[in-house]
């Protein structure tokens, strides 16, 4: 096992650990106060509102694909999605999601199928669907999707280049609401430009945390910080060291 | 499948593939490439079925008989064509080439050119949506980067050549490497959380 093995094996377990400690620490009823991020509060009341006026929400998480690193975001777009599934299927108008990977296609198609039997509503087929295989045609085919489908509010949480303007630009001239955030950097730029609530950098990963999926969720963010603290303190020291010839 | 052997399977699979990469045992290395082979030709299937999952919602807004039907009327169509064609002929016959070409080349640089106007849009727009530094900031560098890259009418200003290149080599690339640390992070707490069995996309 080489160096580079051991340490990054030895990280990961780190991470894990500081996971399973906040988690632990979390269920003992330590509060945890997380800074605010105005996104998420308008999407929670973009949610409520969506259910009242009968709209629908829209939902949609990119076209990375699911074997490579994308998949992470893609993960967290399914999450929010259950999230927001399990509040809105319900409702006269269920929400639906889109994307441009055949895998996540099916793995929304399932969450939607798990929410609505959870709460014992209809499920639709038709919920979760791959509106176009490359980047551009699954940009034109969720355009269609918001503008067609009385879209209340649409959220972009995935892999996203810079198509995603499309999608933002077509849900604020429908009126509503657009949330997006990806890993993408180009995409980011783009979306910090075109969405009313943009979502940079790690942000997009917190979704969970802040939409309350699970103690897990925030006990990862918190790993994150601490982690996040632990590596800028090592560039620090190691500039440091570098500067003074120690290195 | 039930949601507790599902999970099983996916957990005990993915730590086999993340020990796989950290761990040079011959076998796990083996098993590592043997099920990544496995869930690229799964991806592959997938992108079947979903496509077949487009045809089925636009075959149905078809029989809708609204203005929309008539889009995915097209789309029905020409996927139909398409299909017809390059799986009777190959990807690499003229018909083929011609279809990509002529029709789906055109119609994604028309997107792309879409994009360019839409972009300088959505920019205007958000000096009226969010007037702060930051926006201020966002909007002074592109117009450093957008002047020194394409000269308007060819007339250089001196000095914001070497001001572009500074933004590039300094400021953006800090903060692209801080955002990337970031999603870094977020990406291996992800997994994390999916092996731990907390998130499970995978179905229950």
């Amino acid at each position: 096992m080489t160096l580079l093995g051991v340490l990054g094996l030895g990280f990961v377990l780190f991470f894990l650990g500081l996971i399973l400690i906040f988690a632990f620490l979390g269920r003992r009823g330590r509060e945890v106060s997380l800074r605010p991020i105005p996104a998420f509060d308008r999407l929670q009341k973009a949610i409520g509102r969506a259910v009242e006026a009968g709209n629908r929400l829209h939902v949609s998480i990119g076209s990375g694909d699911i074997t490579g690193p994308q998949a992470a975001v893609a993960l967290v777009g399914l999450t929010i999605l259950n999230r927001i599934a399990r509040d809105t299927t319900i409702s006269d108008r269920p929400p639906v999601a889109t994307s441009g990977d055949g895998s996540l296609a099916i793995l929304s198609q399932d969450v939607m199928r798990s929410a609505a039997r959870e709460i014992g509503a209809e499920y639709s087929p038709f919920s979760g669907r791959l509106t176009g295989v490359t980047p551009f045609s699954y940009a034109a085919g969720a355009m269609t999707v918001v503008q067609d489908e009385e879209v209340g509010a649409s959220i972009l949480i995935g892999s996203f280049g810079v198509e995603a303007a499309l999608i933002n630009e077509i849900g604020e001239r429908s009126g509503g609401m657009t949330l997006a955030g990806t890993d993408n950097l180009p995409g980011q730029a783009v979306l910090y430009a075109t969405a009313q609530e943009p979502l940079i950098g790690e942000e997009t990963f917190a979704g969970g945390a802040y939409l309350d999926a699970g103690p897990t969720h925030t006990a990862s963010l918190r790993a994150q910080d601490w982690l996040r603290w632990l590596i800028i303190a090592s560039l620090l020291l190691g500039a440091l060291a570098k500067f003074f010839g120690f290195l | 499948m039930r949601a507790p052997f599902s999970a099983v399977i996916a957990i005990s699979l993915g730590i086999i593939v993340l020990l796989g990469y950290f761990v040079p045992i011959g076998p796990l290395t083996s098993l590592r490439i043997v099920l990544l082979d496995w869930a690229v030709i799964l991806a592959g299937v997938a992108l079947i079925v979903g496509v077949v999952n487009l045809f089925y919602v636009h075959w149905k807004k078809t029989s809708e008989g609204n203005t929309e039907s008539l889009y995915s009327g097209v789309l029905v169509f020409a996927l139909l064509i398409t299909l017809v064609l390059v799986g009777w002929f190959g990807p690499t016959h003229t018909f083929s080439l011609w279809i990509f070409n002529y029709i789906q080349v055109p119609v994604e640089s028309s997107l792309m050119a879409m994009l360019a106007i839409t972009l300088a849009y959505a920019s205007a727009r958000l000096l009226r949506r969010r007037i702060d530094l930051l926006s201020g900031v966002f909007l002074a560098t592109t117009l450093v980067v957008l002047l020194a890259t394409a000269p308007l009418f060819g007339i250089e200003i001196p000095g914001l050549g070497e001001l572009r290149d500074w933004i590039a080599q300094v400021p953006a690339t800090a903060g692209a490497r801080g955002i990337l640390l970031g999603v870094a992070l977020g990406v291996v707490a992800t997994g994390l959380r999916v092996l731990m069995g907390a998130d499970r996309p995978y179905g229950g």
